[in-house]
């Protein structure tokens, strides 16, 4: 009950705001392949393909994730910081393991909507990608992730200026340094290591192999799934907290 | 019926409040005043389950809060003091979101919304977005929504600040009818005129501790029901009396400008304000 109430309120603040949601989410994805896809890709090729070929996956992960993390941290702060219309969850009988994943969930359907604009990209630059059921799944957990992430960090966040240092701390950087632009094999020795413990690395390389019409990665899969769980788990316990 | 016991809440060094208990009938129409920083947001928020005491329970009708959250939580409304209503839903929106969260069926939320919506003045704004509401407007709603789910108990914190004359006593006539359904209402104002017309029992807090208790006229019996005021030296001095012959006899010892008029809650707050600026006696 609680999900359904918190999708269907998340959904009249899209349906009110859909052309400004919807034209918002476009610009930085249109940015990075017109610059670095239909500018340097002619010139570059990577891991033995396009450029271009290969920055469309990366640019679905990134995307995905951004807006995922975006919608969430950005309602919950406002809600719980300025509007303070949060708290109207906590005197409520609302369940607080559904009140997170009710907002988990929106979140991460924010990030699918925005993942269309990257398939009609795909589409139109001709980039032949290998659609199937793994590789929506793959992009779903990605959305799911970051979409967790939002909602702790907002939870966390005692202004909206902690909220904005911590996009440009963490969340910025991840989405360059996760091989989103680049093949991952060519960064520094000591970069690797905290590459590899970020989550859009793991979702990054997933969805890449399979828009290449490569086999599942069942660990990378697990790793995925795991992130969502754990990061899940870490948003029901906050909101018990609070 | 809600009881109290022995709530205590600190935010780090600061002890908001300290080893609170009371009790407050069913049907009871309470006051809770006192200054700023006394423990009123506190005490209530923790009575909502907004926030965990450090010791202590809140009890609704034998249930503790802590133990029995979502059922209690479904007997009551609360009405913060800050509006805190969903900006970019209109008002008609807000009410079915609140309705939902309490598990309403969407036919009780239209019948309710559209009957509370009704008796507050605000169908005519019902499709209107929330952020395009007038303050009073939006207080309204506040209480609206609060009853939305037809709770037993009412919390308001400040309900009617910042709002015109006008709106303020629509909401008073609004309680009071609430009141006579039988309902249990806890309010806390700066209002004292407010709570005057409408509490039948009033909570003196101050410093985290509730100090007095009792009905507005034995609040004001207890201070003396008649006060003389008069000026001496350019200032204004008062003096209050048990009844009338002795303020009147007063007033004739006096050489000067002075008038006699019945105590009012105000002069109670007034009387357990401390002459310093800032604490009660």
């Amino acid at each position: 009950m609680e999900i359904r109430t918190i999708l269907w309120r998340e959904w009249l603040y899209v349906k009110r705001r859909f052309w400004r949601v919807t034209f918002s989410q476009m610009v930085s994805p249109l940015l990075y392949f017109v610059t670095f896809g239909m500018g340097l890709g002619s010139m570059v090729k990577m891991e033995g393909q396009s450029y271009l070929h290969y920055l469309i996956p990366g640019l679905l992960a990134m995307t995905t994730m951004r807006n995922s993390y975006t919608s969430v941290s950005t309602r919950i702060s406002v809600m719980r910081l300025h509007e303070k219309s949060f708290e109207c969850y906590f005197y409520s009988p609302t369940r607080m393991y559904l009140l997170a994943i009710g907002h988990i969930l929106a979140g991460a359907l924010r990030g699918m909507y925005s993942g269309l604009f990257i398939i009609f990209l795909a589409l139109i630059s001709g980039a032949g990608l290998s659609w199937s059921g793994w590789l929506l799944a793959a992009v779903f957990l990605n959305t799911l992730i970051f979409a967790a992430i939002g909602f702790l960090a907002a939870m966390m966040m005692e202004s909206h200026y902690d909220m904005n240092n911590f996009t440009n701390v963490v969340i910025t950087p991840m989405s360059f340094l996760c091989g989103t632009f680049f093949s991952l094999e060519n960064i520094p020795v000591f970069l690797k290591g905290l590459v590899w413990l970020m989550p859009l690395t793991h979702t990054t390389r997933l969805i890449r192999t399979l828009s290449f019409g490569g086999p599942v990665s069942w660990p990378a899969m697990g790793i995925c799934v795991l992130f969502s769980a754990v990061l899940t788990a870490c948003c029901i316990w906050k909101c018990y907290r609070e | 019926m809600i009881v109290c016991k022995s709530l205590k809440k600190s935010f780090g060094k600061v002890e908001a409040v300290k080893d609170v208990s009371m009790e407050v009938p069913d049907g009871t129409f309470l006051g809770l005043l006192g200054p700023n920083g006394a423990g009123k947001t506190t005490l209530i928020r923790m009575m909502t389950g907004l926030l965990i005491p450090d010791s202590g329970c809140v009890e609704f009708d034998g249930k503790a809060m802590d133990r029995n959250a979502m059922e209690v939580k479904r007997s009551i409304g609360v009405a913060s003091q800050h509006i805190n209503l969903d900006k970019e839903l209109t008002v008609q929106e807000n009410m079915e979101f609140t309705g939902r969260l309490y598990r309403m069926e969407k036919t009780e939320i239209r019948e309710s919304s559209e009957r509370l919506l009704d008796f507050l003045g605000l169908t005519s704004v019902k499709d209107r977005v929330v952020q395009k509401l007038s303050g009073g407007m939006k207080r309204k709603l506040m209480i609206a929504r609060a009853l939305i789910h037809d709770p037993q108990y009412l919390f308001l914190d400040e309900p009617t600040v910042g709002i015109d004359p006008k709106a303020r006593r629509d909401i008073w006539e609004f309680l009071q009818a609430q009141h006579k359904k039988g309902k249990t209402i806890l309010l806390t104002t700066h209002y004292i005129e407010e709570a005057q017309q409408l509490c039948n029992n009033v909570m003196l807090i101050d410093d985290g501790r509730i100090f007095r208790e009792d009905s507005p006229e034995g609040l004001i019996a207890e201070i003396g029901a008649y006060k003389v005021e008069y000026y001496n030296a350019d200032r204004m001095q008062t003096e209050l009396f048990g009844d009338l012959a002795s303020a009147r006899e007063r007033t004739a010892q006096l050489d000067c400008p002075c008038s006699v008029r019945p105590s009012t809650l105000e002069d109670v707050f007034f009387y357990y304000t401390s002459k310093e600026v800032g604490g009660w006696k």
